[in-house]
């Protein structure tokens, strides 16, 4: 049989020139995280000192000041979205795991929970702007808190959902079988058993919200003195990097720079975190 | 002992009942969310719509002291700098996902897709602070300038680069984006890649197929939805996304005449303007939101209906 010389070197060469491509594509992507981290250490670094967390920011024009109050705000906002999220978000995927099998509207909530997971927030924050704003007399940090839920709400149900559908029917069986009530069952047994599936789902909510700009700029709105009182408006981190970034002042720059490093570093390790804590726990 | 057990068997019977009810309206909750976003925006965006009609949809004017309002400037802004990103974020996500599930040495292959995870996992206003102080100004020194004068002269294409080369503009604000879903993208490409079944790809290679022919022939015939459910879910992220673009897209009301020229999203808009918005500017922007949602909500549904339908087919 006449070997075809000429097609084989095109397939190989076809080979070659896709896969180098593919690498060079993964080079990049890795680049790009590299560069961003890269600017992010030398840039933040630069505007990180004490004063950071001792100082709140300054008024415009002035020097020196620090984050002392975003951080505390976004702290705050963040810990209290939790708080109300994890219940409600945890109790809404039980339903969908352990009751949503046959019923259409379960697979509605599911869809729309995914459709949720990506829609654009700044528009949570225009209908969090109408429902608590608007009526309740001014921006606050309890309204940037809702706009906060409504986002980490889809990522918990969705996790939670996820998780304790992994846990082997045969355990569930085996708790019936005993003569357990099926609330025990969700609870004690399939809940406790995707334990460590749930608590990464939250620990990837908080990392999410905790650089979410865009739905807070309209409700918790920013504050340029230090506030704990979450029914005024309240300084956030990334509002106030939005805000200082996009100003005329070095200082204020300087001080976004540094924030920006706080957030990521934050949100990154959030990632890290979860991932290990749950390859450990599970054996993923 | 009979009472007694009958007890138990009753309470046991209400507290069932109560905990499915009880988690069944916190599943509902998200709805009520879902419905009150809809209701909300519609509300307040009705005066506009009353007022301009459809026409809002291509009207080219944006006038806050006239109160003259169109969404076409927006839209444009929107549509153009999320489709530049799709347009170099897919061949990349494409070529990531082939290395991550077909040529990468399997002891990197965690490491390498955490990386590409934690690139997803930082806030977008990073990527527009990154955008603003670092990008453009290098964009304008070694991109836009040379190819302006490169591109100056030639009919048909000559205006495309035109405009000020100050590194800000559509096509900055697209480069941006492209960074920002390019994980998303490459997340969602790599995971229905693997769905699928060995054999089929063991079959293509024993035939003497390439790696490169079983990725284009077996690979991605197979998981054609799911593919485009990924690319799908990427534009939807950047359709909606806020600060990544605000940063980079130069916020002027214009409608953009070359890729170089300042424009404006729907999302960089509201952002920009919803603070010190009053009275009628409001309800304009408030249809904006509207318009946005509808949008991102369409994009979205399809991407998440066609990676469903992917991920069944994996039973075949």
């Amino acid at each position: 049989m006449e070997f075809n010389q000429s097609l084989y070197r095109k397939r190989q060469v076809a080979n070659v020139v896709g896969l180098t491509l593919s690498m060079v594509s993964m080079l990049i992507g890795l680049a790009v995280l590299m560069w961003i981290l890269f600017v992010l250490l030398s840039k933040g670094f630069a505007g990180i000192d004490l004063n950071i967390l001792t100082q709140d920011t300054p008024a415009p024009g002035t020097e020196g000041g620090g984050l002392r109050n975003a951080i505390v705000g976004s702290l705050l906002m963040v810990g209290f979205t939790v708080l109300f999220s994890t219940p409600i978000g945890v109790l809404a995927g039980i339903y969908l795991s352990e009751y949503g099998d046959r019923s259409k509207t379960a697979e509605l909530t599911r869809f729309i929970t995914d459709i949720m997971l990506s829609a654009p927030s700044i528009v949570l924050g225009l209908f969090v702007y109408t429902l608590a704003v608007a009526t309740m007399g001014g921006f606050s940090g309890w309204a940037g808190t809702l706009a906060l839920s409504l986002i980490a709400v889809p990522v918990v149900v969705r996790t939670t959902e996820n998780m304790m559908r992994l846990v082997p029917g045969g355990l569930r069986e085996a708790a019936f079988a005993l003569g357990a009530p099926r609330w025990k069952v969700a609870v004690m047994i399939s809940l406790r058993a995707a334990r460590s599936g749930v608590i990464t789902g939250l620990l990837l909510a908080i990392a999410r919200i905790s650089g979410e700009t865009a739905p807070l700029l309209f409700t918790a709105l920013n504050n340029q003195f230090f506030s704990a009182d979450m029914t005024q408006p309240m300084a956030n981190l990334p509002v106030v990097i939005f805000q200082f970034a996009m100003s005329p002042y070095d200082n204020w720059i300087r001080l976004a720079w540094g924030g920006a490093l706080l957030i990521t570093f934050a949100v990154l390790v959030l990632n890290i975190v979860a991932r290990v804590f749950f390859r450990e726990k599970t054996g993923h | 002992m009979r009472p007694m057990m009958e007890t138990i068997a009753r309470r046991q019977r209400i507290q069932d009942v109560l905990f499915h009810r009880v988690t069944q309206v916190f599943s509902l909750l998200v709805l009520v969310a879902l419905a009150g976003i809809i209701a909300s925006l519609f509300i307040n965006a009705w005066p506009t719509f009353q007022k301009f009609g459809v026409r809002f949809l291509w009207y080219v004017e944006w006038d806050i002291v006239n109160e003259e309002f169109g969404a076409a400037i927006a839209i444009v802004g929107t549509l153009a700098s999320a489709g530049i990103a799709l347009v170099m974020a897919v061949p990349l996500a494409f070529g990531i996902a082939l290395f991550l599930t077909e040529t990468c040495p399997v002891w990197l292959r965690r490491p390498m897709g955490t990386a590409i995870e934690l690139l997803a996992a930082v806030p977008s206003i990073i990527y527009g602070m990154f955008g603003l102080f670092i990008f453009a100004p290098l964009f304008a020194d070694y991109f836009q300038m040379p190819i302006q004068k490169l591109m100056a002269g030639m009919p048909m294409i000559g205006f495309l680069f035109g405009g000020p080369t100050n590194g800000m503009g559509i096509l900055a604000a697209g480069i941006v984006l492209a960074f920002m879903v390019l994980p998303f993208v490459a997340a969602v490409m790599r995971d229905v890649f693997e769905i699928v079944p060995p054999i089929l790809r063991e079959s293509a290679y024993g035939l003497g197929c390439t790696t490169w022919e079983v990725v284009h022939h077996i690979v991605l015939p197979y998981t054609q939805k799911g593919v485009v459910g990924g690319i799908m879910l990427g534009l939807g992220r950047a359709l909606g996304e806020t600060m990544a673009v605000t940063f980079v897209i130069g916020n002027a009301n214009r409608m953009p005449t070359s890729l170089f020229s300042p424009g404006t999203s729907i999302a960089a808009t509201l952002a920009n303007e919803f603070g010190e918005a009053a009275d009628f500017h409001i309800s304009a922007l408030y249809a904006l939101g509207f318009l946005l949602f509808v949008i991102t909500f369409v994009v979205l549904a399809l991407a998440k209906w066609m990676i469903v339908r992917a991920e069944k087919a994996k039973g075949v």
